[in-house]
């Protein structure tokens, strides 16, 4: 009797479930956003959460600001469909965070305020850099937005079941109207609490499913790895490199121009940066990048579980849908085959516990987004750029907040047509853009004396143009064709073709021309003014001297 | 620029500056991070172009079905979590009593 119980579990009943764990991750969430605003008074507890996160708390929250739906539904995805190599891409995003421990984290503390501009600014002139550091920052977030919103109306359809455009409209605009909330109301203090909430819901899941599918092999890796290639009809080829970059001399290349941006970006994203503030100290910021190495380190190892599990695990339809929705799906279903495969209770509430999880996901990494793009706008541009500097604390955060509702409602704007095109180049493009015109910039600062003002501003404005130009003359915008369904691969309509970079990552050029642009401004310029003042950048992030409180 | 600062504050982050405790410190910092930076950027790099261009050694067999990619791959995690930990050691023995000393200092003459 029971089993005929358990069988009548209908796919609508895991619809309700996955709807009704959905509403609780929005009540969850806007309730700590509630509570945390509480305490939001002056522009440090706006745009840095008060300075007041231990290092364990922000390393949870840079690893719920870090690891989106794309890493989570992605890479286990890409691993369930093209084997090993979707867990190249995961290492790169991982060993990038040696690059931001060594070398930016605490220095990026000790001399900085709020943005990733305040740490140039330091000892340049104002207006030119914060101008291009800021222009910078809207355009890598917004790209990584545009990504996670598209992603979102896609991915929230399909977990939730429905598939009409005004389902997946209405979802963008529900998903963008949390974001412009956690962020107005809540700042950086609310958005904190999202992602640190996010985190160990993430985790807990993950380390769940990896358990149960472990379990099903009695805990014997190899065997799951077999029968996953033997599943997977590719044998073991499936667990060897060459499935996805392999194909071509092109695809190779562009896997090293990927890779590139991956460890060099990760410490040039600027809502990765700006986390750093959140900590009382330096000391407190390298223990935050200690624990935001151990979850993420710990998140992409299982995902090589889940995404070989799901290879493993899941068959018949459900195998077919996994290839349907270009992998997203691996997880959840894998999640149902563990608890009881379809139509189980176990399995439903597995898959509804995992859809949910993967949507707290969305919310935590978009917010992030949002509030470093709104602080960048208030306190680079507003405050320091038009009004020079001459604005009151209450102003720069009303500011703040309006430019939050601007850049969610664009956001939304663009998501909501753009959500049938073909936007996931746009992640690796925002890794891209961060290696070639942010980390550059920083670098040179932190320990290059003469590094000057137009420096700056050539290396900043030279990587950003030549990464963002090489893209839209590479595949990914036009001239890839049609995949065997009549799915268009690029960006534009299959009738226009304008590439004739041959590389759909342009790191491998850009990032050395960011360099470059940034030595040739510098060596070319008689002005010396920002020599002056790298005495005292040098001391303050070495020991912390005068650094923020 | 970001904020002016009183020539009290600056003459102290001059002198500082001209420390040999100050000097130890960068240098100590420097000479911990740049070579270990090159070396797992040139290790990370050594992975990925074998996964490229080495493709039977990566295939070759460890042990049942885990292969040397797969072994290649746990091994860029282990040196990752690795080298965080060195340096988490390195900075809180060599780095940090340094800092806190000049930092210390920089208060006292400033809060004066």
């Amino acid at each position: 009797m029971n089993t005929a119980l358990i069988a009548q579990a209908s796919e609508n009943d895991t619809q309700n479930l996955t709807g009704g764990l959905f509403i609780a991750v929005v009540l969850l969430t806007v309730a700590i956003t509630f509570w945390a605003s509480r305490q939001n008074k002056t522009a440090a507890d706006y745009y840095a959460g008060g300075r007041s996160f231990t290092g364990a708390q922000n390393g949870f929250a840079i690893a719920g600001d870090y690891m989106s739906a794309a890493s989570f539904l992605g890479i286990s995805g890409a691993i369930a469909l093209t084997g090993y190599d979707g867990f190249l891409y995961s290492i790169g995003f991982l060993v990038a965070w040696l690059v931001a421990l060594l070398l930016v984290a605490e220095l990026l503390r000790n001399s900085g305020r709020f943005t990733m501009a305040d740490q140039l600014a330091y000892r340049m002139r104002q207006v030119p850099v914060r101008t291009a550091a800021a222009t910078s920052t809207v355009v890598v977030s917004i790209f990584y937005l545009l990504a996670q919103m598209v992603g979102a109306g896609a991915l929230v359809a399909l977990l939730l079941g429905v598939s009409s455009d005004s389902a997946k409209n209405l979802t963008i605009a529900g998903v963008g109207a949390l974001m412009i909330f956690y962020v107005v109301v809540g700042g950086m203090k609310g958005t904190t609490w999202v992602q640190i909430v996010k985190a160990v819901l993430l985790m807990g899941g993950t380390i769940l499913i990896t358990v149960l599918v472990l379990a099903e092999f009695n805990f014997n890796l190899s065997d799951l790895l077999g029968t996953a290639a033997e599943n997977s009809g590719q044998g073991s080829a499936f667990l060897e490199p060459g499935l996805k970059y392999g194909v071509s001399l092109t695809s190779k290349i562009d896997f090293v121009s990927l890779s590139l941006a991956l460890i060099l970006g990760t410490a040039g994203l600027p809502h990765i940066l700006i986390r750093f503030y959140t900590t009382p100290t330096a000391r407190q910021a390298r223990k935050s990048v200690l624990w935001a190495i151990a979850l993420i380190g710990t998140f992409y190892l299982m995902t090589l579980v889940l995404g070989f599990g799901a290879a493993a695990l899941v068959t018949g339809d459900e195998k077919e849908e996994i290839a349907t929705s270009g992998g997203n799906l691996a997880s959840p279903l894998l999640a149902e085959a563990v608890g009881g495969g379809p139509g189980s209770t176990g399995g439903a509430v597995l898959l509804a516990l995992i859809s949910a999880v993967a949507f707290a996901t969305i919310l935590a990494v978009v917010a992030g987004l949002t509030l470093t793009s709104a602080s960048s706008v208030a306190h680079d541009m507003y405050a320091n750029v038009i009004k020079k500097g001459d604005v009151t604390e209450k102003q720069e955060i009303r500011t703040a907040r309006i430019a939050a509702f601007v850049i969610g409602g664009v956001a939304i704007l663009l998501a909501i047509p753009g959500k049938n095109l073909n936007v996931a180049f746009l992640v690796a493009l925002a890794f891209a853009v961060a290696a070639s015109a942010n980390l550059p910039a920083l670098l040179y600062n932190l320990f290059w004396k003469r590094f000057s003002t137009r420096g700056a501003t050539w290396s900043i404005y030279g990587g950003l143009v030549s990464s963002v130009g090489l893209v839209i003359f590479s595949p990914v915008v036009s001239g890839k064709g049609e995949d065997p369904t009549g799915k268009n691969l690029s960006l534009l309509p299959t009738n226009i073709d304008i590439s004739w970079f041959p590389l759909e990552n342009p790191g491998l050029i850009s990032i050395p021309l960011g360099f470059f642009f940034g030595w040739l401004g510098t060596v070319t310029t008689k002005d010396r003014d920002s020599e002056e003042r790298y005495v005292e950048l040098d001391v303050r992030t070495m020991t912390g001297a005068g650094a923020e409180k | 620029m970001v904020e002016k600062i009183s020539p009290e504050a600056h003459a102290e982050y001059q002198r500082i500056n001209e420390t040999d405790a100050f000097a130890e410190l960068k240098s100590s910092y420097l000479r911990f991070v740049v070579p270990l930076t090159i070396a797992f950027m040139v290790w990370y790099l050594l992975y990925v172009f074998a996964s490229n261009w080495a493709p039977d050694f990566m295939a070759t067999k460890v042990v049942g079905n885990i292969n040397i990619a797969l072994v290649f791959g746990l091994l860029q995690f282990v040196t990752t979590f690795g080298i965080a930990i060195w340096y988490a050691r390195f900075a809180a023995r060599r780095m940090d009593p340094i800092a806190d000393r000049l930092r210390e200092q920089y208060e006292r003459e400033i809060e004066r």
